[in-house]
């Protein structure tokens, strides 16, 4: 099998490959310019596709599609999201693809700046904004944090496509149970310390969300300050921070098969973005985050001051699991051995925003 | 019949030429309504669905920059020539 690591950029997509997941050909960049900020893997299709939100500065936001690896990329006439008349909006960013569980073969979710989700039918050539989310009453309220306004995470629940959780920055969680008709906040455990009431319905920071791969109801969630366990589909929310070095950071990944175990990259602080100590670890718990060990077996050594997004740590779907993030610096490391030992993928690279792997 | 000039950086999506010909003039909503038609991929480039003009794209009509004579209302004569620009941005 063919190991593919997508790797989206400030300055465009980079699709390296190898066979053993520790040497990397690393393609140059498609999309050279542009910002990647979402990319996914679509491995459900008799052919493995590739979905990239493509950025520019200039000319806006779009979404294109390779079936053949990143060979040729096709983008629709029309554009593929597009607030609908009357909304006075207009889609300033993906920030996430998501293809749909397995029932649903054709769909894909997107999240985008300003926070708004959308649902595409045809394989995320084209896209609906699902209209309940947007006319929430709470929507007015939802703030921004420096990255902008915007749903980040879209966690399909796996085996009822009625079941959606989404996030959003200086938002919070929201979920749905009737299919996208009605949507309610799922803050409760979560602090926002940032606000006059610390405990709000909504209004949190969630930096990113990953769902258990054993339990669809256990999700654990990084926040702006804050790392959380919910084990009831998102009813509550619980610290499991207590055994980690710092309770900021972007990420978290879950493992694809085995429950209970996840991946974050810790920083110092709000105010101090750097790895703690200033050393380069990715922190694992196989206990969904009572305790939590460090990794850092090839990684490097001395003072570490790049960050990892929130989007640049993931995991494969291979056995055993690969775990793979990318930083700011421009370096993409990768781990066959879920996280044991590390070796470099590529380095000088712009900024990396999100890393996507799968197996083609 | 008014003209449209077309940056390398866009002339994919305008079917590779350099200067596409509109048959609508009278102001510059009414061309980029008829880009929109015949070559939207060109024409998302330059507005966003809500039809506002990309913040980092200037139109120039006549070599009038378009944003200080009435923005997408801005007169474009029978024979104008309009320039499309991407801005200095980024980093």
């Amino acid at each position: 099998m063919t190991h593919m690591l997508a790797i989206g950029t400030q300055k465009g997509l980079f699709l390296a490959t190898s066979d053993d997941r520790r040497s990397w050909r690393v393609s140059s960049a498609h999309f050279p310019g542009h910002a990647i900020y979402a990319v996914a893997f679509d491995t459900r299709g008799p052919v493995p596709r590739v979905l990239a939100g493509v950025d520019s500065s200039h000319f806006g936001p779009s979404v294109l599609i390779s079936e053949d690896l990143g060979e040729t990329w096709q983008e629709p006439e029309a554009a593929p999201l597009a607030f609908p008349a009357g909304t006075d909006a207009a889609v300033e960013r993906v920030w996430q693809i998501a293809p749909a569980g397995p029932l649903e073969p054709g769909v894909v979710y997107a999240g985008t700046q300003p926070s708004a989700l959308w649902r595409s039918s045809d394989g995320g050539r084209t896209y609906e904004l699902i209209r309940a989310l947007w006319d929430h009453p709470h929507r007015p309220e939802w703030g921004a944090g420096y990255g902008g306004q915007a749903i980040h995470t879209i966690l399909p629940h796996p085996a009822d496509p009625d079941r959606i959780l989404v996030a959003m920055s200086a938002g919070g969680v929201y979920r749905t149970a009737d299919g996208g008709e009605t949507w309610a906040a799922a803050n409760r455990g979560i602090k926002a310390y940032f606000l006059p009431d610390p405990w709000p319905e909504f209004g949190q920071c969630v930096h990113k969300v990953a769902r258990d791969a054993a339990d669809p109801d256990r999700y654990y969630a990084q926040n702006h300050h804050g790392v959380y366990r919910s084990t009831d589909g998102g009813d509550s929310w619980e610290s499991i921070a207590g055994g980690l070095p710092s309770d900021f950071g972007f990420p978290m990944a879950a493992h694809p098969s085995r429950g209970g175990t996840i991946w974050n990259f810790p920083l110092v602080s709000d105010g101090e973005r750097q790895p703690v100590d200033l050393e380069c670890r990715v922190f694992r718990s196989d206990d969904g985050g009572e305790t939590w060990q460090p990794q850092h077996k090839g990684l490097p050594d001395g003072p570490y001051y790049p960050v990892v997004l929130r989007d640049a740590l993931c995991t494969d779907d291979g056995a055993p699991a690969g775990v793979y993030f990318g930083t700011r610096a421009g370096e993409v490391f990768a781990s066959a051995d879920e996280g044991e030992t590390w070796s470099t993928v590529a380095a000088h690279l712009p900024d990396v925003l999100c890393v996507r792997a799968a197996g083609v | 019949m008014p003209s449209v000039l077309i940056p390398g950086v866009l002339r994919a999506e305008a079917g590779g030429v350099s200067r596409l010909e509109v048959s609508a003039d009278g102001s510059l909503r009414a061309v980029l309504d008829e880009l929109g038609e015949r070559w939207p991929r060109l024409e998302r480039r330059i507005r966003d669905e809500s039809g506002a003009l990309r913040r980092y794209v200037n139109v120039y009509v006549d070599g009038e920059d378009c944003r200080r004579s009435g923005g997408l209302d801005a007169p474009v004569p029978s024979a104008a020539e309009i320039q499309v620009l991407p801005s200095i941005a980024g980093g």
